[in-house]
């Protein structure tokens, strides 16, 4: 199993600029989730991790050892591609024991550990059938068991889950973890879906147009995003943003929304000029005697609690609130913002500004 | 009976059935017209009204395979009771047989040359295409389309070149030469058809199995060749049609060696009067290989002419 660490890779594709300069570490045995928009370079990335591609510049290592001009044979790794490319023409434990035969192992010790893997997966019945008929969730476990067959050093996986349909995937995805923790195998995972990087992930990076955002555990990831654009992407629905003009000094602790004060967490540079307020919808309160005020625009009923959404002197916002509430449309009502869960971010930038609570967490790998 | 936008009617469906059955009645019509007269005797073969119902005789095929000379009564009375049925049959026209026909070698030219050429067509086609199709090659289109020019023009056009370049080099009727100019010939199509089957295997296969430890060459002929088997198959199919058929080239630069079945064929006649049935059992024994081969390829070839679009 294997650390692997890039440093400033950087991916052109002609004049076009795939990836900027990633940098970033993947701990042994860690799970960890590259998550982006369509497009920003999380298979371009992966796939200089693998050999499929070369970087333009910039080092890749895989257990300190620098890799970048490796080929793929030779970095001990497993892939397993979005469309799970099983060789059409072997059958089911051809296509496992592949790799292995690559390597010059004996029928018999081929055989043992195909079985072995089969039973792991459950796909022990299906191990003489064509690759051809079997659905989804079945080429989804043959793929997996080409990649485990072989104990690489760790296995890069993009949107294993992509091709399966929605209640498929959940438990999909559930199984993969589990394999994970069983073999506590190093895994780099794509996806562009934030919901499965933030419940499968035991690390996040987030990319944007072949920029790194930010890199973290989820957790960190979800309360103290680095760029508004992380704000945006992960949590549903997304981060509030309430723009305003305004300054807050080396140590400030509030800021002033239309003259009206509000606490945030202890700045450490200090800002002056456009700024952006943002707030998750779930540390916004509905309290009559606040100052801050908004108009009830419109409500959406999701069962325990409904999200509200207010028009306020600064833009629009959402509440995350219990279903309880009587909330009308129409309403005027006051605001509170929990302070501790605040980041400001420079409106034109889009960075968030340091504060004594995200300070840890905004350090890239 | 319910409408369906996809299966056709009863009536559309007899209407097809008729329609194929008929084409395949005019196309096949000469076929077994050939066939019936190589087992017609010389006089069947030339009757008016042409004979259809006919005593069958293996004349044309022992003539095909012989050279006869004619025969006095004493020379027939000398010879005595025919050792063979082929025997026989000559001696019944007053002929006796003096030696075997060239029939046999231009044959065997003919398998030399026309499957030798298919072979190398398709080793280098395959590769060819590959490369084309994976690999960023300097000015790609313009070699692509420079491959394909040198089939607009007929072949024969370039032939006095040809023929003098061959002179040069001492390839003039020689196996190797007829083996070079029909790859030469066959290999743009032959590139561009499998080209087409190359670029709808999915790149991942490959980069499946570099990834699994094996070497690009490895990956090429353990996953991309078998996956391509079908685009290969119907590919060598067309050339091999070509090289088999092949008439201008041959007449022009074979005489003796390396000379094919088909400017041979036509020499049966000039040899003993009009020798229809002998003709036309050389030519229904040269149909038979390609008839072969397309048979055994056959599931290839109705997968491959669809040109992938029945694969996925
Ligand atoms: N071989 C290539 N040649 C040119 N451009 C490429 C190539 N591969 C990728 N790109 C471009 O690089 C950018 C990043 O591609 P990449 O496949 O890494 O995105 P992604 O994050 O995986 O997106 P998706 O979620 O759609 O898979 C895209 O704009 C893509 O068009
Ligand atoms: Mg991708």
């Amino acid at each position: 199993m294997a650390q692997i660490r890039i440093e400033n890779v950087r991916k052109d594709f002609g004049a076009f600029n795939a990836v900027k300069s990633s940098t970033f570490t993947i701990e042994d045995g860690e799970f960890f989730m590259l998550l982006g928009p369509s497009g920003c370079g999380k298979t371009t990335t992966l796939r200089m991790m693998a050999g499929l591609e070369l970087p333009t510049s910039g080092e890749i290592y895989i257990d300190g050892e620098e890799v970048g001009m490796k080929p793929a044979s030779q970095r001990d790794i497993a892939f397993v591609f979005q469309m799970f490319a099983l060789y059409p023409h072997m059958n089911v434990g051809k296509n496992i024991s592949y790799p292995l035969r690559s390597q010059g192992m004996p029928k018999a010790a081929v055989k043992k550990k195909v079985d072995e893997i089969a039973e792991i997966l459950g796909i022990t019945d299906i191990l003489n059938k064509p690759v051809g008929g079997l659905s989804g969730g079945d080429r989804q476990r043959v793929a997996l068991g080409r990649a485990i067959v072989r104990d690489p050093k760790a296995f890069f996986m993009d949107e294993p889950l992509g091709a399966l349909d929605a209640e498929f995937r959940e438990h999909m995805s559930e199984e993969l973890r589990a394999l994970h923790d069983r073999m506590n195998a190093t895994t780099v995972y794509v996806t562009h879906d934030q919901l499965e990087a933030m419940q499968m992930g035991d690390k996040i990076v987030v990319m944007n147009h072949g920029v790194v955002e930010q890199f973290g555990v989820p957790q960190d990831i979800y309360d103290w995003p680095a760029t508004k654009f992380v704000a945006q992407f992960i949590g549903s629905p997304p981060m509030n943003f309430l723009d305003f003009q305004g300054m807050i000094g080396k140590g400030g602790t509030e800021v002033q929304l239309n003259d009206i004060a509000l606490n945030v967490p202890q700045s450490i540079d200090g800002a002056n000029g456009a700024m952006s307020f943002g707030i998750r919808p779930e540390h916004v309160r509905l309290d009559d005697s606040a100052a801050y005020r908004g108009r009830v625009k419109a409500t959406e009923y999701l069962g325990t609690t409904q999200i509200v959404t207010l028009e306020t002197a600064n833009g629009d916002i959402k509440a995350r609130v219990a279903s309880s509430d009587k909330v009308n449309v129409g309403d005027q009502t006051g605001l509170t913002f929990d302070p501790r869960t605040i980041t400001l971010f420079d409106a034109d930038t889009g960075a968030a500004l340091r504060s004594q609570a995200n300070e840890g967490v905004l350090i890239h790998g | 009976m319910s409408f369906s936008v996809t299966e056709p009617t009863k009536g559309t469906k007899w209407f097809a059935g008729i329609l194929v059955i008929g084409y395949a009645c005019i196309t096949l019509v000469p076929l077994l017209w050939i066939i019936a007269t190589g087992f017609k005797s010389p006089a069947d073969s030339i009757a008016y009204p042409p004979v259809v119902v006919f005593e069958p005789t293996l004349e044309g095929y022992v003539n095909l395979f012989t050279e006869r000379t004619r025969a006095t009564p004493d020379m027939l009375e000398a010879a005595g009771e025919p050792d063979t049925w082929y025997d026989a049959i000559v001696q019944e026209r007053g002929t006796v047989i003096s030696g075997p026909s060239r029939y046999g070698e231009r044959f065997l030219n003919s398998v030399i040359i026309g499957f030798g050429s298919t072979f190398l067509c398709m080793v280098l086609g395959t590769m060819a295409a590959y490369a084309f199709s994976r690999f960023k090659v300097p000015l790609k289109d313009d070699l692509l389309f420079f491959i394909l020019s040198t089939r607009m023009m007929p072949p024969i056009a370039v032939a006095i070149p040809i023929f003098l370049m061959f002179r040069n080099l001492g390839l003039n009727d020689t196996h190797l030469g007829m083996i070079l100019l029909y790859t030469a010939v066959n290999l743009s199509l032959s590139v561009w058809l499998l080209k087409g089957f190359i670029d709808e295997i999915p790149i991942e296969y490959e980069e499946a199995a570099l990834i699994d430890g094996y070497t690009r060459f490895q990956a090429f002929y353990k996953v991309v060749l078998p996956q391509a088997a079908t685009g290969i198959a119907s590919t060598a199919i067309f050339c091999l049609i070509f090289a088999w058929n092949e008439y201008a080239f041959a007449v022009l630069l074979t005489s003796g060696t390396a000379q094919t079945a088909p400017p041979f064929i036509p020499t049966i006649i000039g040899t003993s009067g009009k020798d229809w049935p002998a003709v036309a059992a050389g030519a229904t024994i040269f149909l038979v290989p390609v008839m072969v081969f397309t048979i055994l390829l056959r599931k290839h070839l109705l997968r491959g002419i669809t040109f992938g679009a029945v694969r996925k």
